[in-house]
């Protein structure tokens, strides 16, 4: 346990030497009253912390979660009191629900304020408890050191999770006696729980006894940093494997047993198999139910393995018969030396024989298409070519995102971020700042809608002032996509208010002088996008693509993943 | 697993402020009502406890369980049924104190129902009852007629019949952390 040497500082300066000590040195943010004093620490420290100004408090959470998915470590964002506090709400709730450790520090009001309704006072810790993994209201800087240190410590820990830190003004100003130590613990909270022998042990023997197995993993696996030992498991194996939106990425897309994607948009093969395979090995994933439609007919005839590091995701959706209950990465290098290899091959080739389905009724259609108007699937073909299957996808929400997710081809983990169990839109353009300065030697793409473009599309000035060399893909259909297809397909055509008159989205990115063209001829696409992967800066390109085009397959909701309709 | 029953949920955590709010959301994003709901200071020293009783179903109640676990500052969470339980609850009933002399009924009211008598003055009196509900609520339905000034019925209170371990667990980390 080492313990810095004891300062005496104001809470304000306690709170930058703090991120210092978690090597948090970059962080987002928007200034305002009741943070003034943390900012003006930032001002004395901007040699040693770098801070981001968003355009928008939302913005710097988004931002703060790009930077953790595509590196590995805590977020930070920062806003002041009241209205800059709610507006990380968004960010937070969608950190939350996708894992993502955040730590979030918000002025407040001074301590003899509170309760008086005071400028900018709003009650952010009761805001912010359903959507956060811990909150703390922080009221005397000599909390400052151990409070923030939890913060730190919960929010990477375990399962991953936004923590909301919020400090009174008067205990940015106060003085206190200032030594760091890093926590270690908490006694109320058991981040992961030690593994079981006997669970390993269990679902060995039900997996080894397996005549058609099918492992889904999720995010669990790239949380948990298990890339390597996941994938000696699956090739130890041989069993085929499929993924949740957020798992993407974790096993390269060219794997010989990567068959493809669960879930509302996923591959065929892959929910039709769902309901025929014999064990569903289930990694670090927790059965939203955009993954498995119907519960009452998902996966009935299989046995369950759930390796989960979450106890309350054990039986939450689905009843696991085998839970492993520990760090996924602990569970799969636990099973490895008592798994065996089977070929599967019959198996195998129902996988082969509904993708040659798919293939043919829908993915030949997306991406080579030889109608008139762009497809998104074409244009998420264009971006492998050019980054070499190589780049960070950022994806925003609606039919963009699932066509991305389905095409978009991945040779290493940590190259996919997308806003998956909250469904934020607007979430991708600050996400692919935070992304790109989270790995700042890889390509990252931020594919967008026209919808969620304009949600969050302030953050160009944040994009430009920073000289984030983001590129910036929006697929343009002038309509909200996705929510025009259900009208389509449930409300019978019905575009109650889907339908968008955009601007010219090449000028205002050009107003904030980022280079950027407008492609719509399928001529053009390849030319375009080799551009804006060779340029050294951010770079701005619209696909113009067909205004009515459907993503499928699709499972309607509430029906069974065996009802996945390829049209 | 699909029965509606009244479960009672003990809750042992720390002492800090807005871990209620913290816990009461949990039943308010599942749109689950609490019956009752009491806390104290437990049998540990700085361990703080609640006791919740609910009717819903035991697959709703172990997931609700396992969210409230799942709160950092909550140290462990159990649910146990009725019948696993000593429990009880506490009533106080304020009555005009010249119905004492005007009503005989009412002096053999309180005799019948063992409640013990907490003050008198010359406008009112207050009766106390502890019991399971029927009883508090016996009385109340007997006292009634005369015009109740004022009635209070505790959350549930209860201990477990099983012995709930809470202590190991603080002393594991202990251990734990001075290693």
């Amino acid at each position: 346990m080492k313990e810095s040497k004891t300062l005496h500082i104001s809470g304000a300066e306690a709170v930058i030497r703090c991120l210092l000590a978690e090597d948090a040195n970059l962080i987002y943010g928007y200034p305002g009253g009741a943070i003034m004093p943390i900012y003006d620490e930032l001002y004395k420290f901007q040699d040693q912390i770098q801070h981001v100004l968003t355009r928008h408090e939302q913005g710097a959470t988004h931002a703060a979660q790009g930077f953790a998915r595509t590196s590995g470590k805590v977020g930070v964002a920062m806003a002041t009191s009241g209205p800059g506090a709610t507006n990380l709400i968004t960010g937070i709730a969608d950190a939350q629900i996708d894992s993502t450790p955040l730590v979030c520090i918000t002025g407040q009001v001074a301590s003899h304020l509170l309760g008086s309704d005071a400028f900018q006072e709003t009650d952010i810790i009761g805001i912010s408890t359903p959507v956060t993994k811990w909150n703390y209201q922080i009221t005397k800087a000599s909390e400052i050191p151990e409070i923030m240190a939890k913060a730190f410590y919960i929010a990477r820990s375990g399962r991953p999770g936004p923590v909301l830190i919020d400090i009174t003004k008067d205990a940015q100003f106060e003085l206190c006696d200032f030594s760091y130590k890093k926590c270690e613990g908490v006694r109320s909270y058991q981040p992961t729980p030690p593994l079981q022998l006997e669970q390993v042990q269990a679902a060995a023997e039900v997996i080894n006894a397996a005549k058609q197995p099918m492992i889904v993993w999720g995010q669990g696996v790239i949380l948990g940093e298990a890339e390597e030992t996941f994938k000696n498991f699956v090739e130890k194996t041989g069993i085929p494997a499929v993924w949740t939106i957020l798992g993407l990425s974790a096993l390269p897309t060219k794997h010989p047993l990567n068959m493809g994607m669960v879930g509302m948009h996923g591959n065929y093969g892959p929910n039709l198999l769902t309901n025929e395979c014999d064990v569903l090995i289930a990694v670090g994933m927790r059965f939203d139910d955009r993954v498995t439609g119907n519960l009452s007919t998902y996966a009935k005839q299989a046995k369950i393995v759930h390796l989960e590091i979450d106890p309350a995701e054990i039986n939450k959706n689905v009843p696991a018969d085998f839970p492993v209950l520990a760090d996924c990465k602990a569970s799969l290098e636990a099973l490895l030396p008592l798994v065996k290899h089977e070929e599967y091959a019959d198996w195998k080739a129902k996988f082969k024989v509904h993708m040659d389905t798919e293939i043919e009724a829908v993915i030949n259609k997306d991406t080579q298409p030889t109608k008139e108007g762009l497809t998104m699937g074409e244009a998420i073909v264009a971006i492998n070519k050019h980054s070499g299957s190589d780049a960070v996808i950022v994806t925003d929400v609606g039919q963009h995102q699932m066509v991305a997710c389905r095409y978009a081809e991945f040779i290493r983990s940590k190259s996919n971020v997308t806003s998956g169990g909250l469904g934020t839109m607007g979430f991708a353009l600050p996400a692919a700042l935070g992304a790109k300065m989270g790995a700042p030697d890889r390509q990252v793409v931020a594919v967008i809608g026209d919808g969620g473009y304009q949600m969050t599309i302030q953050e160009l000035g944040t994009i430009f002032q920073t000289k984030t060399a983001v590129k910036i893909v929006v697929l343009n259909n002038d309509y909200l996509g996705m929510v025009r297809q259900w009208q389509e397909l449930f409300f019978d055509h019905r575009y109650a208010s889907t339908e968008m008159t955009n601007p010219d989205f090449v000028t205002i990115a050009k107003g904030y002088y980022i280079e950027a063209q407008r492609v719509s001829k399928r001529e053009d696409l390849d030319a375009a996008v080799a551009e804006m992967m060779a340029c050294e800066g951010p770079y701005f390109l619209e696909v113009c693509v067909e205004k009515e085009d459907n993503v499928f397959p699709m499972i309607p909701t509430g029906a069974s993943v065996s009802d996945i309709r390829l049209s | 697993m699909t029965d509606i029953t009244r479960y009672t949920i003990s809750i042992y955590s720390e002492n800090n402020v807005g871990l209620l709010n913290r816990i009461s959301a949990i039943f308010l994003k599942r749109h689950i009502n609490i019956v009752s709901f009491s806390t104290s200071q437990s049998e540990i020293p700085n361990v703080f406890r609640f006791v919740i009783v609910v009717k819903v179903t035991e697959a709703q109640v172990k997931k609700l369980v396992q969210q409230i676990e799942k709160q950092i500052d909550v140290i462990r969470a159990y649910y146990h049924t009725d019948e696993e339980t000593i429990y009880m609850e506490s009533a106080l009933y304020k009555v005009k104190s010249s119905y004492l002399f005007e009503e005989r009924k009412i002096q053999n009211i309180i005799k019948d129902s063992h409640a013990n008598i907490v003050t008198v003055s010359p406008e009112f009196f207050v009766i106390a009852k502890t019991g399971f509900r029927h009883e508090t609520e016996k009385l109340r339905e007997d006292l009634s007629p005369y015009g109740l000034m004022q009635f209070v019925r505790s959350g549930r209170i209860s201990v477990t019949k099983a012995p709930m371990g809470i202590s190991a667990i603080i002393e594991n980390f202990n251990k734990k952390t001075k290693q």
